[in-house]
């Protein structure tokens, strides 16, 4: 096959990075998206892109960033990929220079670094405050250039629905969507690439951008791909909790002093700088003297989950907690953290300079994805997966700005790998039509049912229900019993879900008929989350299990592969042993 | 959960399709701290009934970060051309009226058709050419101050409120917009970039070109993301002039 035509799913960094391979390398690319993709969630990312360039003579070296990468992900990890990746992210850096984004430079016009989490090495290059915007753009614009030679072929405002498989489970294309026409047709390729993120919405509110349903990872998982490591979730400590979505807050405001309380009293309603210092609850100094309120992450989190819904003590009742800058003055505050403060008051509306913020942990980021082998192949022959829609980078923890070069890096293996393995596959025989009739005709049915469907169900409010009990237990503190309960819960929103009733029932542009069709899939998906956090009887990395509170290497250093089972209607969970072979997991303890 | 019983109003101008007629819709909402005007349409979606009690559908509209840095959700609010996810409603007279951006095809509701800016960003080639992704070491050096000029343009997020409210951007002049222009600065400023200089001030000449600019200044009070926009375009018009001089003497 002289130019293979593949189909990469999804606009991300990953997703471009996939795309620019393989038409840099001569083959054809159907790239899928559902928003126009210089609109992926990817623009979200402020902080930057890991790469130990070591350019600021700190002895910084890829050994000790695949180090650093291993242990912030307590070694649940596959070694050699994540190796692979921290070798490679300098030349990646390099090339993102080379096609123009802004990054910050050094007074000689080299590029800065500064430090994140989970490292002593200044390792993370920035673009201001808008690195994933910037990383997006570039590669935005190197597709462009490739749209404009016609390699590459956009379907923007197109919804990836399933795989097209052949009687041999080999993947021979995709079945999507058009969300104006609602058309359903299916597209031929000889390799599909999927790129489509995080699934923040499964938990209502997160970070995550609206369409990070993981909509597209469930539908492959119904179609038997297997699914790694979903109950490893991370979860942010400070973010702003919205009426529509938690935006994040940085870091910085607690490295430049700020105080996390809440009143001492269940309810208080009195404006917070009216409230006595001794009513007041600064818990993370109480319990932790001698960090305060700079403890890693995951302890910060864990702390104010339980605060809030342990004790009871969330400001008014709510699940929020005071991130108090009001005793730094205003010049110091504006010098250092005027960027991240103007956030706070363009969408809360409030002077952090004067009134406590409103903070909270906020689901972040998924480390679990569909499961991949070492050279980015799922279990499905033919279709490969990159970015945060798969497993195999962070272990059971991400570190700050390793995303965003695990996409990239990610997108550069998967899309050289799909177009060789384009190239060995024989054509496929006529009977092959008959796999893209009966998709095309499984997903109308699908269709036609939600459309008919009559009944009192609001698609919005069980999507609500799903998230606020995923939010509370499947999160920073996971008991048995209440993911037991949660998994139950899922069952009944799956039967409710059955008695849906669409107000819209216009077959052009029906976003709420989307949304609905995306829900069923996030239901499913939530049970693998909250299934394999039943399973995993230990704590490792961001899973917490105060029953269980060590991490236990004889019986969980392993990979958690889920699988579906159609006549079951529900997850099954297999382990796979971890490739430690080139560090020997040692307790993380910062 | 209402809170002291305070509600709000959202009039929505609606269309089912693109060529059916428009009408209004008026929706009571429990007020909620912190509300914008995506989360007020994420509450109508949960409870599709009008204002007068009868039942209705969700409303059609584009978003995406919720953070003002996609670019999807740009509309009509309260008549001025802006972002819906970082419009607060206590920030809003009432009723807050939503209309589609009046430029572009409306798709449904509040979704309109905005690819004529990706189409001219193609035109425009705005993009650094690059031999190939392979490496070649790092890029050309540059100093802080190159960073500071470039990265303003480069936050531009094609959200094309510029064009909404720019006079000159409508059907009888073609003209590509600010944004546009704003792009072709920031590539003919990198020093890779520039290797494609002249195309792209070719392509802003002629028909729907820079000239049709009248400096009104709309766009640069629109913008969102505070883009240079009037700078950048007198920037390119003096880059264009020469450019057309040269042109007359090379031709
Ligand atoms: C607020 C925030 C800040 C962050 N900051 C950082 C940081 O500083 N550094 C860092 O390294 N990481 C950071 N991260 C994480 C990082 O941003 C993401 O993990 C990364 O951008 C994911 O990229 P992606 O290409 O995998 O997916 P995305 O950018 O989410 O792209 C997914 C693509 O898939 C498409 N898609 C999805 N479903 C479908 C479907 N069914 N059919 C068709 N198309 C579909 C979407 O339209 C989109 O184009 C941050 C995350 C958040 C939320
Ligand atoms: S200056 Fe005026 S005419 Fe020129 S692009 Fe801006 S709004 Fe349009
Ligand atoms: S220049 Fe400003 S207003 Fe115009 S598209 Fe870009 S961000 Fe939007
Ligand atoms: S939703 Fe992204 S800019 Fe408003």
């Amino acid at each position: 096959m002289a130019n293979p035509k593949i189909v990469v799913v999804g606009g991300g960094l990953a997703g471009l990075s996939a795309t620019i391979k393989i038409a840099e390398g001569g083959g054809n690319v159907d790239l899928f998206s559902v928003v126009p993709v210089k609109r992926s969630h990817s623009v979200c990312a402020q902080g930057g892109i890991n790469a130990a360039k070591n350019l600021k003579g700190e002895g910084d070296s890829t050994w000790q960033h695949f180090d650093d990468t291993i242990y912030g992900g307590d070694f649940l990890a596959n070694q050699p990929p994540v190796k692979d990746m921290c070798e490679a992210a300098p030349a990646i850096i390099d090339l993102l220079d080379r096609m123009g984004v802004p990054f910050n430079r050094t007074p000689e016009g080299l590029l800065d670094f500064r430090r994140f989490g989970g490292t002593l090495y200044h390792r993370t290059a920035f673009a201001g405050a808008t690195t994933g915007q910037q990383l997006l753009y570039a590669l935005d614009e190197q597709v462009r250039r490739y749209e404009s030679e016609g390699r590459v072929n956009k379907f923007e405002t197109w919804e990836f629905l399933s795989a097209v498989l052949d009687a041999q489970g080999v993947c021979r294309g995709i079945c999507a969507l058009d969300l104006r026409s609602m058309e359903v047709r299916t597209f031929p390729a000889d390799a599909v690439i999927i790129a489509t993120g995080g699934i923040g919405a499964i938990f209502g509110k997160s970070t995550n951008s609206v369409v990070c349903t993981g909509s597209a990872q469930s539908a492959l998982y119904q179609q038997g791909a297997y699914y790694a490591n979903g109950e490893f979730i991370q979860v942010h400590p400070t973010s702003i909790p919205g009426d529509d979505k938690l935006r994040l807050m940085s870091e910085s405001a607690r490295g430049e002093g700020g105080r996390v309380w809440v009143p001492k009293t269940a309810g208080d309603k009195r404006d917070p700088k009216s409230i006595p210092e001794s009513e007041r609850w600064y818990f993370l100094e109480e319990w932790y003297p001698k960090y305060g309120n700079l403890v890693p992450r995951d302890v910060a989190t864990r702390a104010i989950h339980k605060v809030v819904y342990e004790h009871g003590l969330g400001i008014d009742g709510q699940p929020m907690v005071y991130l108090d800058l009001t005793h730094i003055d205003r010049a110091t505050l504006d010098r250092k953290l005027e960027g991240i403060l103007e956030i706070y008051e363009k969408f809360v509306g409030d002077d952090p300079r004067d009134t406590p913020m409103k903070i909270f942990p906020g689901m972040h980021y998924t480390m679990g994805g569909l499961w991949v082998d070492f050279k980015q192949s799922t279990s499905i022959p033919g279709i490969f997966a990159c970015g945060e829609c798969e497993y195999s980078y962070h272990g059971a923890n991400r570190l700050g700005a390793n995303s965003l070069v695990s996409c990239i890096y990610g997108g550069f293996v998967s899309g050289p790998q799909a177009v060789s393995y384009a190239k060995n596959q024989t054509k496929s025989d006529t009977s092959v039509n008959g796999a893209f009739d009966s998709e095309r005709k499984r997903q109308q049915e699908i269709n036609a049912r939600l459309m008919s469907s009559e009944g009192s169900e609001n698609p919005f409010r069980i999507w609500r229900e799903l998230g606020e009990i995923m939010t509370k237990d499947v999160t920073v503190i996971r008991y048995n019993a209440a993911l037991a309960k949660t998994d139950e819960k899922i069952v009944e929103l799956l039967e409710r879900y059955q008695h849906i009733n669409l107000s819209d029932k216009e077959m052009w542009a029906n976003t709420s008929f989307v949304f609905t069709r995306q829900l069923y899939n996030m239901l499913q998906l939530a049970r693998v989350i909250a299934q394999g956090a039943a399973l995993r009887n230990e704590s490792r990395g961001a899973h917490y299990k105060p029953e269980f509170p060590e991490r236990d290497d004889a019986n969980f250093l392993k990979t958690t592969k889920a699988y579906f089972a159609p006549d079951a209607d529900e997850p099954r969970f297999e382990f796979e042993p971890v490739d430690t072979s080139l560090i020997k997991p040692r307790p993380r303890k910062y | 959960m209402a809170q002291n019983g305070k509600t709000v109003i959202i009039k929505v101008k609606r269309q089912a399709s693109p060529d059916s007629n428009p009408y209004w819709e008026e929706f009571s909402l429990p007020w909620k701290p912190g509300m914008n005007v995506i989360s007020a349409m994420m509450d109508i979606a949960a409870n599709p009934v009008t204002r007068e009690g009868k039942p209705s559908r969700p409303i059609t509209y584009d978003s995406n970060c919720l953070e003002e840095v996609c670019g999807s959700c740009a509309m009509r609010i309260n008549g001025r051309a802006r972002m819906a996810c970082s419009a607060l409603i206590d920030n809003l007279n009432q009723p807050v009226t939503l209309e589609p951006l009046s430029k572009f095809p409306v798709i449904r509701d509040l979704a309109v058709d905005r690819s004529v800016l990706f189409e001219n960003l193609k035109r425009a080639k705005a993009w650094v050419p690059i031999d190939g992704t392979y490496d070649l070491g790092p890029g050309p050096r540059q100093t802080p101050r190159q960073q500071e000029q470039a990265y303003p343009l480069s936050r531009c997020i094609s959200c094309c409120c510029c064009m909404e409210v720019c006079p000159q951007f409508n059907d009888k002049t073609n003209f590509v917009g600010a944004a546009t222009i704003a792009q072709v600065r920031l590539f003919n400023t990198h020093p890779t970039g520039a290797a494609l200089k002249e195309d792209r001030l070719h392509a802003l000449m002629g028909d729907g070109g820079i000239q049709e600019c009248g400096y009104a200044q709309n766009c640069v009070e629109a913008c969102p993301k505070d883009i240079p926009l009037t700078d950048a375009i007198s920037e390119v018009s003096g880059q264009v002039m020469k450019q057309a001089i040269k042109d007359i003497f090379t031709r």
